[in-house]
């Protein structure tokens, strides 16, 4: 039942003034609602390729075709990103009202998007009243709240501490349903948790070195964690980087 | 609580030994008036005094009001307009860096007294303003304006939106650093006026009381400039904390 969603064909980008290219014919088929990370040592070009399928950014060679027209996108920086002024609720709001929406019409859908990552009731309060964990849970919500059909987070939760990183993955298993989720992360648990498929990618200049088809286990959360599988998967995707790193 | 009171303890002791010395060494007050003359100077002039000093305020709360109109509207223009503010803002490095008190004089030749004190105050106080908020427009999150543009957002929203709100602290800065600019500014001109000028401004006040060497009343004038430049910043500082509270970052007070 497998369907592509998103091929990169050949994708490559050199910056402005710089000699080597950041990235270098990726070749990549997404399936619709898959979890795909990318898992690549610092400077691999990880950002630049998600920025590039966001359209952020324009590839100086190769092309990127969606099935169909291009998807409702949505997007998670390492930051929270979030507008100081305004209160949890007219933050997650945005994407809704930048798309013409009315702020009444508006709260439902924020007030669904917050309970979905565990803020329920937090409408009113102030970014700055959060903790780092919040944050993060108002932008995921953001991103979620205009139900995108893709979603692309930038190591999200690479600031946050290892229980409260926890729980924003188990956050983000629990609202999978549906949504293709590529996910940038320089850590091997947290792909080793979320991803269907991983693809590592090496710098220098940033390729794929490698896909890898994961075995899940059925199980989620502490159950996943502790399963033999879990363990397999980490030490399959630490040898991959070890390669990955190692210099050609 | 020490650190509160070391201030207006540190003023007292000043003030006492200069009160100490003009008693002690029998100066004159026609050259050193004590403090306390200066503040009796004060009271017995008060409805003149006061007159100067709402004037002087008024003007440079008129131009801080234009400068800051000014400069927040030219600011948004640039941040529309890159080449706009390419092609301008060598002129306004320049006009920023050059001493505008100096054009007083010129401006007189120009405009009615009146006019040409206001204009004096506008331009001193302008580029603070508008460099201080192109700044904070420039300054908006990065990753908000891509999520703005990833959703379908005009260049307008943007602009209004995001990096207007954004810039509101830096806006507010220039807009503190402006009023006080305003007041040296109104100053200035009405200075250059002179007794020239039906000027009614505190200025004008200390070059008259300087034609007719009455010289605790000229004090009394500076005192009251002292006091007006405090205020204004007094109140720009408690407009900025009550409505920018949300922009500053820190647990809730
Ligand atoms: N805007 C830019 N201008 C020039 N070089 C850049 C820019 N963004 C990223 N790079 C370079 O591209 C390479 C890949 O960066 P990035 O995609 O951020 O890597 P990663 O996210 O994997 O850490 C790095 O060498 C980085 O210095
Ligand atoms: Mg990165």
């Amino acid at each position: 039942m497998t369907a592509p969603l998103l091929t990169l064909i050949n994708l490559s980008l050199t910056f402005p003034g710089r000699a080597a290219p950041a990235l270098s014919g990726v070749d990549l088929v997404v399936q619709r609602g898959e979890t795909l990370c990318l898992l690549g040592p610092s400077g691999c070009g990880k950002s630049t390729l998600l920025r590039l399928v966001a359209g952020f950014a324009t590839p100086t060679a190769g092309a990127i075709s969606w099935a169909g027209q291009k998807p409702e996108i949505g997007f998670v920086f390492q930051e929270p990103n979030l507008m100081p002024w305004a209160d949890v609720a007219d933050n997650v709001a945005l994407p809704l009202r930048l798309a013409g929406m009315g702020r009444r019409a508006a709260a439902p859908l924020v007030e669904a998007a917050l309970a979905r990552v565990g803020l329920a009731g937090q409408e009113r309060a102030l970014p700055r009243q959060l903790s780092g964990g919040m944050k993060m849970r108002v932008s995921l919500a953001r991103a979620l709240v205009d139900e995108p059909e893709v979603l692309l987070l930038d190591e999200p939760f690479a600031s946050l501490d290892e229980i409260t990183r926890w729980e924003l993955n188990d956050a983000l298993q629990s609202l999978r349903g549906g949504v293709t989720i590529l996910f940038v992360t320089h850590s091997v648990f947290e792909a080793a948790y979320l991803a269907d498929r991983v693809a590592l990618l090496r710098a220098n200049p940033g390729k794929i070195h490698a896909l890898v088809t994961l075995d899940k286990a059925s199980a989620s959360g502490a159950a996943l964690r502790a399963s033999p599988e879990y363990a397999k998967t980490c030490a399959t995707l630490s040898e991959g980087l070890r390669q990955a790193m190692m210099p050609t | 609580m020490i650190a509160k009171l070391t201030p207006p303890l540190a003023l007292a002791a000043l003030l006492l030994a200069w009160e100490a010395a003009v008693a002690l060494l029998k100066i004159p007050p026609a050259q050193l008036p004590a403090p306390s003359v200066i503040v009796a100077t004060l009271f017995a002039n008060a409805p003149q005094l006061l007159g100067a000093a709402a004037t002087t305020l008024s003007e440079a709360l008129q131009a801080l009001a234009l400068a800051g109109a000014g400069g927040v509207a030219l600011a948004l223009l640039f941040s529309w307009s890159p080449m706009l503010e390419r092609a301008f803002l060598p002129v306004a490095v320049a006009l920023q860096v050059t001493p505008l008190i100096a054009v007083a004089p010129l401006l007189l030749i120009y405009l009615e007294p009146r006019a040409a004190v206001l204009a004096c105050a506008v331009l001193v106080a302008f580029f603070p303003i508008l460099s201080n908020a192109a700044a904070g427009l420039k300054a908006a999150d990065r990753g908000l304006v891509e999520l703005f543009r990833l959703k379908g957002a005009s260049p307008a929203d943007i602009l209004f939106r995001l990096r207007l709100p954004s810039a509101l602290p830096s806006i507010f800065t220039g807009l503190r650093i402006g009023a006080g600019l305003a007041l040296i500014g109104a100053v200035a001109a009405e200075l250059a006026a002179g007794a020239a000028g039906q000027g009614e401004g505190l200025a004008f006040r200390i070059v008259e009381a300087g034609y007719r060497l009455k010289i605790p009343m000229m004090y009394a004038a500076v005192v009251l400039l002292c006091l007006c430049g405090l205020a204004l910043y007094g109140a720009f500082a408690g407009l900025d904390r009550i409505l920018l509270r949300r922009w500053r970052d820190g647990a809730e007070d």
